[in-house]
């Protein structure tokens, strides 16, 4: 292509470039400088090569004819020819007249001169012509043409008139003459240039070669310019065909663009949208830029600023545009970068203000929690002081009004304790704060003890049942305390949405969710497996649970107990067979030696009001309820499912919903547990040994059915009815509060009527303990008369010590939540009429006086009666200053400086309150209240051994309870003394078994409070 | 008259503990405890105190030399002296102590030792102010009964 271009190049020399004159012109069209010669010889070297531009010469031609441009272009040229031609002849004429006037001169000198011959020749009379002189010859010609010199001449001859000779004369005449010729001589020579220079003038070139040669210059100037000039200059008609076009860089020959469009040579993305611009621009008559990005296959992708302008015809009509293209693509892309990178940057910049701002915000939430955690505590520790004292307000006397109003403030307090403590549960969790311990437990027992406290606190006739899988471990290592709050939270929320029907767990085995997806339809599998077991084992209990009864008993229990060591046995071997309940786990903990973990999915369902789906998304949020009128209806402070998730999420696990309006919703959380080895419970031959002997232990490792049937309405009211003169322990009233801190308390709100009830307190001078709740709700149909003794249900577990009891036993077939057959349990909360007999045990207890370990300063008298307190205290200004205001309260109390000793104190003797101190060195406040707590719940010490605590040969005063080291199931009050350090939050006190707290530092008011609330 | 004077003297010296913010309720708390058969016992208690504390001090002390900090430990240790000095209504010693527990939390070892400085500085004065107290009341005769509100 290239090559054939070269070809038809056409070499042309110029012999002069521009014309002189068009330089110097004022407001000439070309504004070129002029150029010495030497430049122009440069620019002859130069070769232009014409190709690049293709042009219609008729068109051209046609142009010049028709637009305006055109014409005016022709108008100027002539105009300038005719003023070039003007100055020449002035200049000529100018001439002419200085030769004619020089010639008068000389004419006048030859007059003057002849009439001084004349007047000689009167003197002299020489007449002689003059026409003598003629002949004289070119003698004048040296004389130069100057007029002075000729006047010096005159003069020389004035002078040499006084030689008054003819010879002189003659030669004076001669001398004329040959002046007279060289005057003719010149006036010839003049007359000669004259026309020579009119013949010049002829010859010189007519306008319109001059014209076409100021083109050519110009136009070769042109291409000079234009030749280092990256652009595309064309012209079109008005069909927008090429009629003109220079192009720096062409690729296509003149065939190929003359009379075409653009359209028709290019194909591809932007040509189009050129021609559309152009064709705007001719209809428009108005000049226009516009940027075009072409994509052709001629040329690449490329961008073009096209500058098009439309061409007028004399009569104003457009005939067609000119356009100038260039090359953007750079430009444009640099454009572009700087345009991305400007964005960027504002990004950046908006970013940049954004995280400022969501820093800054965080900050404030930060300070603004911190604050309401604070604030929480604060306000928790007066309110705590309110409520109990509202507690004790309502022990007294009251008529109904009176009752009725402490009735609302009563749950109005327990109310706002409830907030608080969740607040500050959350701010605890946000903060990281929280720390999750990891100890032991059992999973079944942790499902037993939730639906049972619900069941005590249930309001409604609800049928609360749990179901534990098969494949799920007996002990699993989490944290305890914080899957119980979950649970409890979550069957709370449950109950409070549920009118009728049933509330339930469900706890199976999933595969670990992380691990694949394989394993996760294994997974629904296995959930779907489970619930069909559930079902089968529901029926299969229930008829055993009506055909069993209760003397089933020991029977069951022994049987389990074969069973648990069978598992211990077949260790390695996995049987298939389904009632060996414990064989999967079996397999699953002793491969090992380290821990393995298991994930446990809960499932928490129940037959309430369901979730609408647009609820669901809100349902985890914080302050977040259903809707506004759930709010009211149902109360609650919308931080419940927060808090579980958080407390999920925390654990790892995760905690999912799915519910169906009016159906029922059912909460899934699942979270992993560490199993321990089989070495770290049944290779220890004292808890196995314990295991053997105490049934109660084994029975909770193994039931995996509970269910609590809803009591009758008319049981309920009876109970209510006989609660107004009904005496009550004390430390009900302490246990039931601290379930409500616990913040399963909504239900009992609804309906404060039966709040009395368990908040009677009691004049008796009975400081026993009552092991679960179900006796609780037991006792309030008990009539005063009858004092419950907590003895005798270990008494009557341990196989009919007493006749009274058996029989009471066999009345309440399988309220004793210690004495649950393997199998399954059902608890009759309600409908339970014991009568327990009231035997002298207790005096006997107080009788004993038991071993002080601190000062005892005064004996009072009624010491016998006088409740046993233990400090449990390592700072010993503490000490001092509690043991004084003691004094001060009239009590006496035993000392021991940590946890441990506490245990051991416990065991040594029986004590009617504990006052916990939460931080202390060698074992804190909190886990002597589990070891006790566990004590309480299983009647030995196993916890205690395992915590590295010595078994102590029990004192005189258990023993004699005829129960030995195993006097248990009375629960003592045991009331933390916290400083509001982190670590021991009251919740933390609450959920490790403790009834209250009471802040540091201790004064005679909170103590006189404490004593009154859990002391008679 | 003398007498007088000096109970008098004694009420004034108390009334400043409280008014420059050494102590606060609890020490009435205490000085209720005081009856004929324990005449002596805020003394005591507070004696009782700086006999106990002074070893949590040095406890301190020496943690806080120790690098890096064992913040843990820092906290155990602090909480054990707050609980101590809130037992009597050491009102700025409980201060600092709150703020060191607060640095400790915010794991600021500069902040820690900075607090513990002026924590045994008011510790300190503390001290004196009490001795001069008890030993103006001693040389009263009146002891705290008698500077008793009821």
């Amino acid at each position: 292509m290239e090559s054939d271009h070269f070809e038809e190049m056409d070499i042309e020399v110029l012999s002069s470039m521009w014309p002189e004159d068009i330089g110097t012109d004022a407001g000439k069209q070309f504004n070129v400088e002029e150029k010495p010669k030497g430049d122009q010889d440069m620019l002859e070297e130069v070769t232009i090569m014409e190709e690049p531009t293709i042009v219609d010469f008729k068109r051209l031609l046609e142009l010049t004819d028709y637009t305006e441009k055109g014409s005016s272009q022709l108008a100027y040229l002539i105009k300038h020819w005719e003023y070039k031609q003007a100055n020449a002849a002035r200049l000529l004429r100018e001439e002419l007249d200085s030769l004619s006037k020089q010639r008068e001169e000389v004419e006048l000198k030859k007059l003057e001169i002849l009439e001084e011959h004349r007047f000689e020749e009167e003197r002299y009379g020489d007449k002689r012509p003059i026409s003598i002189l003629d002949e004289v010859n070119d003698f004048w010609q040296e004389i130069p043409r100057r007029k002075n010199d000729v006047v010096v001449q005159n003069k020389r001859v004035e002078i040499d008139a006084k030689y008054d000779t003819i010879a002189y004369w003659k030669q004076q005449a001669m001398h004329f003459e040959k002046l007279l010729e060289g005057s003719i001589q010149r006036e010839q020579i003049l007359t000669e240039k004259l026309q020579e220079c009119l013949k010049d003038f002829e010859r010189q070139s007519s306008p319109v070669e001059e014209l076409s040669q100021i083109l050519k210059r110009a136009d070769n100037f042109l291409h000079f310019v234009l030749q280092n000039a990256p652009v595309v200059i064309g012209h079109q008609d008005k069909e927008l065909r090429y009629r003109f076009i220079y192009n720096h860089f062409p690729t296509l020959h003149e065939e190929d663009i003359i009379g075409k469009t653009d359209v028709e040579i290019f194909t591809g993305s932007g040509v189009k949208e050129a021609q559309e611009f152009k064709k705007e621009v001719l209809e428009k008559g108005l000049p226009a830029k516009r940027e075009i990005t072409f994509e052709t296959d001629l040329f690449g992708s490329k961008t073009f600023l096209i500058n098009v302008e439309p061409v007028f015809s004399k009569s104003g009509e457009t005939i067609g545009i000119n356009y100038m293209g260039m090359d953007v693509t750079d430009q444009v892309r640099k454009r572009e970068r700087m345009a991305k990178l400007r964005e960027e940057i504002a990004v950046q910049k908006a970013k940049e203000t954004e995280l400022n701002k969501t820093i800054h915000i965080t900050e404030e939430t930060m300070r603004a929690k911190q604050m309401l955690a604070t604030m929480s505590h604060e306000i928790r520790s007066p309110l705590s002081g309110v409520v109990s004292m509202a507690e004790i307000l309502a022990s007294t006397k009251l008529d109904r009004e009176q009752r009725q109003l402490l009735d609302v403030m009563l749950s109005s307090g327990d109310l706002v304790l409830q907030l608080i403590n969740d607040i500050l549960d959350l701010s605890k969790v946000e903060s990281g704060v929280m720390k999750l311990e990891a100890t032991k437990f059992r999973p079944r027992e942790v499902v037993r003890h939730v639906l049972q406290t619900a069941a005590a606190s249930l309001q409604k006739i609800l049928t609360l049942e749990g179901h534990v899988a098969d494949d799920v471990p007996i002990e699993v290592i989490g944290d305890v305390l914080r899957i119980r709050q979950i649970l409890t939270n979550l069957i709370s929320n449950a109950i409070k949405f549920t009118h009728e029907g049933k509330v339930g767990i469900n706890l199976y085995v999933v595969p670990d969710p992380s691990s694949g997806k394989g394993e996760a339809s294994h997974q629904t599998l296995n959930a779907a497996e489970a619930n069909g077991r559930k079902e089968e084992k529901l029926e299969k209990h229930r008829s055993t649970s009506q055909t069993n009864g209760d003397q089933e008993g020991t029977h069951g229990q022994t049987q389990n107990e074969s069973a648990y060591r069978n598992h211990h046995l077949s260790d390695e071997s996995r049987t298939p067979v389904k009632s060996q309940a414990f064989v999967d786990e079996a397999a699953e903990e002793h491969p090992h030696s380290f821990e393995t973990t298991v994930w446990i999915c809960c499932d928490v369902y129940d037959t309430g009001i369901g979730i609408p789906e647009n609820a669901l998304p809100t349902l985890f949020k914080k302050y977040m309820q259903v809707s506004a009128d759930h709010a009211r209806k149902y109360g609650g402070t919308g931080l419940g499912l927060a808090i579980c998730k958080q407390l999920v999420e925390l654990m790892g696990g995760r905690l999912t919903v799915s519910s169906q309006e009016h159906c029922g919703s059912t909460f899934t959380f699942i979270l992993p547990y560490k199993v321990s080895t089989t070495s770290d419970h049944s290779d220890d031959p004292d808890e196995f040994s314990d295991m053997a002997d105490h049934d109660e232990a084994t029975c909770d490792t193994t039931e995996s059915f509970f269910q609590f049937q809803p009591r009758t309405l008319g049981s309920l009211f009876s109970s209510n009815g006989g609660s107004r003169t009904q005496k009550f322990l004390p430390h009900t009233t302490g246990y039931i509060r601290s379930n409500k801190l616990n913040g399963f308390s909504e239900t009992s709100y609804s309906f404060p009527a039966s709040n009395p009830r368990t908040r009677e307190t009691s004049s008796i001078d009975d400081a026993c303990s009552v092991v679960d709740d179900a006796e609780i709700l037991c006792e309030s149909e008990t009539s005063s008369s009858h004092r419950p003794d907590p003895d005798n249900q270990t008494a009557a577990c341990r196989g009919n010590q007493c006749q009274d009891d058996a029989n009471c036993e066999s009345q309440n077939p399988i309220t004793d939540p210690t004495h649950h057959s393997e199998e399954s349990i059902e608890v009759a909360v309600a409908a339970k009429t014991r009568e327990l007999p009231k035997t002298d045990q207790r005096q006997d207890k107080f009788g004993i006086s038991p071993q002080c370990v601190s000062s005892r300063s005064k004996e009072i008298p009624e010491s016998t009666l006088q409740p046993r307190i233990l400090l449990v205290e390592d700072n010993k200004t503490i000490v001092m200053v509690t043991q004084s205001m003691m004094k001060l309260l009239g009590r006496s109390i035993d000392v021991v400086n940590n946890g441990a000793e506490a245990v051991c104190a416990v065991q040594r003797h029986s004590y009617d309150l504990i006052l916990m101190d939460v931080c202390m060195p060698i074992m804190d406040g909190l886990q002597a209240t589990r070891l006790i707590r566990s004590f309480e719940e299983t009647g030995n010490w196993d916890a205690a051994v395992k915590a590295g605590i010595e078994k102590v040969v029990p004192c005189l005063d258990s023993l004699q309870n005829g129960l030995g080291s195993m006097s248990s199931a009375k629960r003592i009050p045991i009331i933390a003394m916290t400083a509001n350090a982190l670590a021991e939050s009251a919740d933390e006190c609450l959920a490790n078994g403790m009834d209250s707290f009471v802040s540091k530092p201790v004064t005679l008011q909170k103590l006189k409070e404490c004593l009154a609330k859990y002391l008679p | 008259m003398e007498r007088n004077q000096l109970s008098r003297q004694v009420a004034l010296q108390r009334q400043s503990l409280f008014d420059q913010g050494y102590l606060d309720d609890q020490f009435n708390q205490l000085e209720e405890l005081q009856d004929d058969s324990n005449p002596n016992f805020v003394e005591e208690v507070v004696t009782l105190y700086y006999q106990d504390t002074s070893r949590h001090v040095l406890e301190i002390e020496q943690a806080l030399e120790r690098k890096p900090l064992d913040f843990t430990k820092l906290d155990s240790y602090m909480y054990n002296l707050k609980g101590s000095s809130s037992s009597f209504g050491a009102k700025k010693v409980i201060a600092e102590c709150k703020l060191f527990l607060e640095h400790c939390k915010a794991r600021n070892g500069e902040g820690c030792v900075r607090t513990f400085q002026q924590l045994k500085t008011e510790y300190a004065t503390l001290k004196r102010k009490l001795e001069a107290y008890f030993q103006l009341a001693r040389q009263a005769g009146l002891t705290g009964t008698a500077l008793r509100p009821k």
